[in-house]
């Protein structure tokens, strides 16, 4: 069964999205994302040096996968948007996942300046992948402003506590047409097998690997645990209902009219 | 509210009788909460709070694998001017010490900036002792304008400017302000500054928030460790980081924490902070304030700051000469004792090797500003 996940048209084969960033050393990247199989990648843009591209973190990128450099370090959305035209620049492609940070302590999204980066970018002929507070207003707006997914997240960047936003995660997943993905707080493999039997779309994390005393194993152990909670969304809803036939039914006093 | 205003409502407040109240069980709750209040804090500087290094340390150690990863940001400091007009009692280049001066000229910066660039790093602090008459804001803006050429994100390190002058620092290029306010206690300040134009406590303590209104990007801020009892100091330079968080979410904020090692023959230091001390400031630090860069300096050993580099740390100075023109020329008069002089290549190698990751490269002005 091809169970492809698309974005902008584009199938991808892979539900896990990994970052690059707080390794111990960049030259284990590339093993790290061999063992995760992932198709997309994130990078901070920060991280690229603009002016000796490379010498950067993107030579340990291996070829052939989808570069999603973030804003981050964008504090609202014009600079968002400038960010994003630099990366472009950098050779980095059309794909932006828009990161607008206007609180340091928290780490926590700003939901009105992302979407207007997001309406100016999509304009602008980019892929918006957008990181935001799971609010079911914005995520609709920014369905029309034409991002290609949104993408949540469970629980403050950092913190690994797993799916802390689950009522409104489901409810997103609920409602929005477009791929929802997990993005940050997802801190073990059983996080992530929850979130995608709940029928998110995808997970982006990265501490929660970067972090691991042995990364490459536990790249290895979120892929399985993604596919794992991804065979039990689409098993799950189809099998229940046939199996539903209660013994003593609640409505068998109805007559036929 | 204005921080010297906020500061002053905290004057009447007995901090060692709040210390002295602690017990161990205060440490234990603290220690299994999620958020950490203002006044948790100085518990966990409280003498109760000794018994419980090690679970502090593993606590904090944590906290920054998941907040930072195993990553330590590196920048190099510049000095370009020790002209100073200033007394402090505990610095070499203060204007009471006969000493030679020395002020880069534009072409003397670039060379060391060349110097600084060719070792690959990318950040450069500059710094400058406060003489407005000589390192003017003119020849300090001109010094960031030539040092564009060479790294990605300026810093400065000099004396107090008003908010205009940071609004030209920034439209030049600089993205990033350390300032100490060195002593927070207003009496000790006056007698370790007296005369020069430091002596005025509350424009170099709100020099943090000028510089925020005028979109500085990162900010750095810290207290010179030995001046005066160092639980009365943390207390309020965290109190001061608070202040910088509500009032200025946006910046990214770091703390500095300086133990000083004064090269000046008369000057004792009044209040040394021993390594116990030093770790349980840096682990209160690191629990209270989990997003907060932490840097220190090359005033701690090699061996200390390898030590201490899991509990806390996120970046660090390498590659430093506190004399001006260090870098490439003769060193004159060194303002601080440096106890760790690695080079930027052996820093990287031994960074890697204690399984961290060094980087040169994280921000780039021309992200945020058109030029
Ligand atoms: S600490 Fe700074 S202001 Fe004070 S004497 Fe030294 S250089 Fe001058």
């Amino acid at each position: 069964m091809n169970d492809d996940l698309i974005i902008a048209g584009k199938p991808i084969r892979s539900r896990l999205i990994t970052g690059s960033g707080k390794y111990r050393d960049d030259r284990i990247i590339k093993e790290v994302l061999e063992a995760a199989e992932c198709d997309i990648i994130t990078i901070a843009l920060r991280r690229i040096d603009l002016d000796r591209p490379d010498d950067s973190i993107l030579n340990h990128i291996p070829e052939g996968k989808i570069l999603l450099p973030n804003t981050s370090g964008a504090r609202n959305a014009d600079e968002a948007v400038r960010i994003a035209r630099l990366a472009r620049a950098a050779g980095c492609g059309d794909w932006i996942k828009i990161e607008v940070i206007n609180d340091q302590k928290y780490l926590l999204p700003d939901n009105q300046e992302t979407l207007k980066a997001t309406e100016e970018l999509v304009k602008d002929g980019f892929v918006v992948l957008p990181y935001m507070s799971p609010e079911l207003a914005t995520a609709r707006r920014l369905v029309d402003a034409g991002a290609a997914a949104v993408m949540p997240f469970g629980a403050p960047i950092g913190t690994n506590k797993g799916l802390r936003t689950l009522d409104l995660i489901e409810i997103l997943v609920e409602e929005i047409s477009i791929p929802v993905i997990v993005d940050a707080g997802i801190g073990r493999p059983s996080h992530a097998a929850q979130a995608m039997e709940l029928g998110v779309d995808a997970i982006l994390l990265n501490t929660a690997i970067a972090s691991s005393k042995d990364p490459v194993a536990m790249a290895q152990a979120f892929k399985m645990a993604i596919r794992a909670g991804r065979y039990a969304y689409l098993a799950g809803p189809g099998a229940q209902s046939h199996n539903a036939r209660p013994s003593s039914p609640m409505t068998g006093f109805l007559r036929d009219e | 509210m204005e921080f010297y205003r906020k500061l002053q409502e905290f004057k009447s407040f007995n901090l060692q009788s709040y210390l002295d109240s602690i017990a161990p069980h205060h440490i234990e709750a603290i220690l299994a909460k999620d958020n950490v209040t203002e006044l948790d804090f100085p518990a966990l500087l409280s003498d109760a709070a000794l018994e419980y290094l090690e679970p502090m340390a593993q606590r904090a150690a944590t906290i920054t694998r998941k907040q930072f990863g195993n990553v330590i940001f590196l920048f190099t400091p510049l000095y370009i001017s020790n002209y100073c007009e200033n007394t402090c009692r505990y610095c070499s280049f203060a204007c009471t010490h006969n000493i030679e001066r020395r002020h880069l000229s534009p072409r003397e910066i670039r060379e060391e900036a060349q110097k600084i660039g060719d070792t690959g790093m990318r950040h450069i602090l500059l710094l400058t002792g406060e003489s407005s008459k000589k390192a003017t804001l003119e020849y300090i803006t001109d010094a960031v304008a030539l040092c564009r050429d060479y790294f990605s994100s300026i810093g400065i390190e000099i004396y107090p400017l008003t908010e205009e002058g940071y609004g030209r620092c920034v439209a030049e290029g600089v993205d990033s302000l350390t300032i100490y306010q060195e002593v927070y206690d207003e009496t000790i300040y006056h007698e370790l500054h007296r005369g020069g134009p430091k002596d005025n406590y509350r424009f170099r303590l709100e020099a943090p928030d000028r510089a925020c209104r005028q979109n500085v990007h990162s900010l750095t801020i810290g207290a010179l460790l030995g001046l005066h009892d160092f639980r009365k100091e943390a207390f309020a330079l965290a109190l001061h980081l608070r202040h910088i968080q509500n009032t200025w979410p946006a910046t990214e904020v770091s703390v500095s924490l300086p133990r000083i090692r004064p090269l000046v023959q008369d000057f004792a230091l009044p209040d040394p902070v021993s390594d116990k001390r030093f770790v349980q400031l840096l682990t209160a630090f690191r629990i209270a304030f989990p997003s907060v860069g932490i840097t220190i300096s090359t005033r701690e050993s090699k061996e200390f700051r390898n030590n201490i580099l899991p509990l806390g740390v996120t970046r660090m100075s390498a590659g430093v000469s506190t004399a001006v023109g260090g870098h490439s020329q003769a060193p004159s008069t060194t303002q601080f004792e440096i106890a760790d002089s690695r080079s930027l290549e052996e820093m990287k190698r031994d960074l890697l090797r204690a399984g961290f990751q060094p980087v040169t490269y994280d921000w780039n002005s021309r992200l945020l500003i058109n030029s």
